[in-house]
């Protein structure tokens, strides 16, 4: 059994990506940053700056932990000794949420430092059922699944996206960690409505929004292939999906991600400043049209509104 | 029997396939992998290829920033792609990438004529060794101030985790300083030894001479302070300990001490 309501949780709060480069200006200048989000790989050595650094951040800030190596889609088995690194991090760490990816990333011994995808069928959902079993039993807590960025799609694949994310959940108790601009991405590449994908993903095992850049190219027919970079801002369109999402599911943590060319902290600092908007806007957008919410985001950021908000498929 | 009416199963695409096609930028794009329109992915395959080529060749550059710039980044990024597909990485640990890398660059014949370059690879990769090395509280210097010359030589020494020693027939240390450091001098040809410590975040490389590294590397195998001097007196007459042991107290590199009798 897990037990997981002695966790700590995320603030339904704008987070950001950690940069080592913005640690003096997250201790002294955060606003409105509430919560980090650290690269679980880069925290498993055995000392130094970086744990010395992530150590002092935790005091002050919720942490999650964000892993890009486990390979959970792979069909090897889990490495025992990967897992027990992340065990001993998430142990001495005890972070806000541990997240990882629907993806392969290590075969036959060899990391290949991407997020490589997986077909969707009955095969692909047991062996990872069974993956996450085995890391929710080794960390002694649930996990958030993160969906993918797609360029190709299988011609396997039995099962949509969104049901095969809300059937592993069903069956392994995780909760699941909706990139909105990974669903941009896939949309445009795989030709779906990215509103459409939002309506039919289980918003309530939602743990977690990330928001990153994409970079566009073209595939061979001179369509537009978008890139999921995380080397720039998020782009307009990407912020209306938060928008339409957060209408739907209500205020959840928001994560910006910037992991190439990373900017100066003002600059990723204004993109927290964006989602906050959208956190606290969710309050005027939604109560007109849906039942109120309990929590509203205007209570959480000390803003005087009248209304009870509840937001279907919420509380 | 005919089978004329069945329809046909969609390829399955195996991670080994998948792999091979993605290390191998002349295979074919594997038959099961579709545009929306269910045709070949064809050039969006190619996403995958980049994004390994790209993010493995960063991470040789940040992993090895010396040989970068002593290679040019274009021969760098050319010796990353070789790299990358003869040694891709076997963990998610790339912070640890590029173990292979010196010997590698030591059997590419076309850099027969920079022969430190492999020295200068084990020297980075030694140092982020260094950098990530678990962490230790020293001892105090007062610690062996306090001991009269009888204790003092009859300690055993413990060092920290962080400290790394290197020997090479290259002046080692020279031409990492003279490629890292505004106002290095241009390195003078000559064996160098090289003692790696932390003193507190950022690995500081300095040299050893040949009696410093081998009483340092007896006392790691368990010799007294004595007994490490008279190794070393082997090769220096004379030997005085007082430079490197300053060396290892200044960076914090002794981290305990066993005082028998």
């Amino acid at each position: 059994m897990l037990d997981t309501a002695a966790f700590k949780t995320l603030p339904n709060a704008p987070g950001v990506g950690y940069k080592p480069q913005h640690f003096s200006q997250i201790i002294t200048q955060a606003d409105p940053v509430q919560w980090l989000e650290i690269h679980a790989e880069n925290y498993m050595g055995d000392g130094g700056r970086p744990l010395a650094q992530l150590r002092h951040l935790a005091e002050q800030f919720a942490i999650s932990v964000h892993g890009v190596g486990l390979s959970i889609g792979g069909e090897d088995p889990l490495d025992p000794s990967h897992l027990a690194r992340l065990k001993h991090l998430i142990s001495w760490l005890n972070p806000a949420s541990f997240s990882e990816h629907l993806a392969w990333s290590t075969h036959d011994g060899h990391f290949y430092n991407d997020l490589l995808p997986l077909p969707y069928t009955d095969a692909t959902l047991n062996r990872v059922c069974d993956h996450i079993d085995q890391l929710q039993e080794a960390i002694g807590r649930k996990m958030l699944l993160e969906n993918p960025s797609s360029y190709l799609a299988f011609a396997e694949s039995t099962w949509s996206e969104p049901a095969f994310l809300a059937e592993i959940s069903r069956r392994t108790g995780c909760g699941l960690l909706l990139d909105v601009n990974n669903v941009f991405v896939s949309a445009s590449n795989l030709d779906f409505s990215p509103q459409g994908y939002i309506d039919d993903f289980p918003l309530d095992q939602v743990g977690e929004i990330h928001l990153g850049g994409h970079d566009e190219d073209e595939d061979d027919a001179g369509r537009p292939l978008l890139i999921d970079s995380h080397g720039r801002a998020v782009v307009d369109p990407v912020w209306a999906l938060l928008d339409y999402t957060l209408a739907r599911c209500g205020p959840k943590p928001v994560l910006i991600e910037w992991d190439n060319d990373v900017p100066d902290w003002p600059v990723l600092a204004a993109e927290a400043h964006r989602a906050a908007d959208a956190l606290s806007g969710l309050c005027e957008k939604t109560c007109a049209t849906l039942p109120c919410r309990p929590l509203c985001p205007h209570e959480r950021f000390g803003l005087a509104h009248p209304c009870r908000i509840r937001v279907s498929g919420g509380l | 029997m005919s089978d004329l009416d069945l329809p046909t199963p969609a390829a399955s695409v195996s991670q080994a396939a998948f792999s091979h096609a993605m290390m191998d930028g002349s295979a074919a794009v594997p038959a099961g992998l579709v545009d929306p329109q269910n045709a070949s992915a064809g050039r969006r395959f190619a996403v995958y290829r980049n994004n390994i080529a790209v993010s493995l060749t960063e991470a040789m550059h940040s992993a090895f920033p010396v040989i970068a710039k002593l290679l040019g980044k274009a021969n760098m990024d050319g010796l990353a792609g070789l790299y990358l597909r003869a040694h891709p990485p076997s963990s998610p640990l790339m912070m640890f990438y590029g173990a292979e890398f010196p010997a590698f660059l030591e059997a590419m014949p076309q850099l027969n004529h920079l022969g430190y370059l492999g020295d200068v690879a084990r020297l980075e990769l030694a140092l982020r060794q260094s950098y990530h090395a678990a962490d230790a509280a020293p001892i105090a210097p007062e610690a062996l101030a306090d001991l009269s010359e009888a204790e003092l030589l009859a300690t055993k020494v413990t060092f920290a985790p962080a400290l790394q020693l290197l020997r090479s027939k290259w002046p080692l240390c020279a031409i990492w300083h003279f490629n890292t450091l505004a106002d290095a001098p241009t390195p003078q040809a000559g064996a160098q030894n090289i003692l790696i410590t932390l003193p507190e975040f950022d690995p500081i490389p300095q040299v050893l001479s040949d009696a410093g590294i081998l009483w340092i590397t007896a006392l790691q195998e368990g010799a007294s302070i004595a007994e490490a001097v008279a190794r070393a007196t082997e090769v220096e007459d004379g030997f005085d300990l007082v430079a490197p042991l300053t060396l290892l107290l200044q960076g914090n590199a002794i981290i305990g001490l066993e005082n028998k009798g």
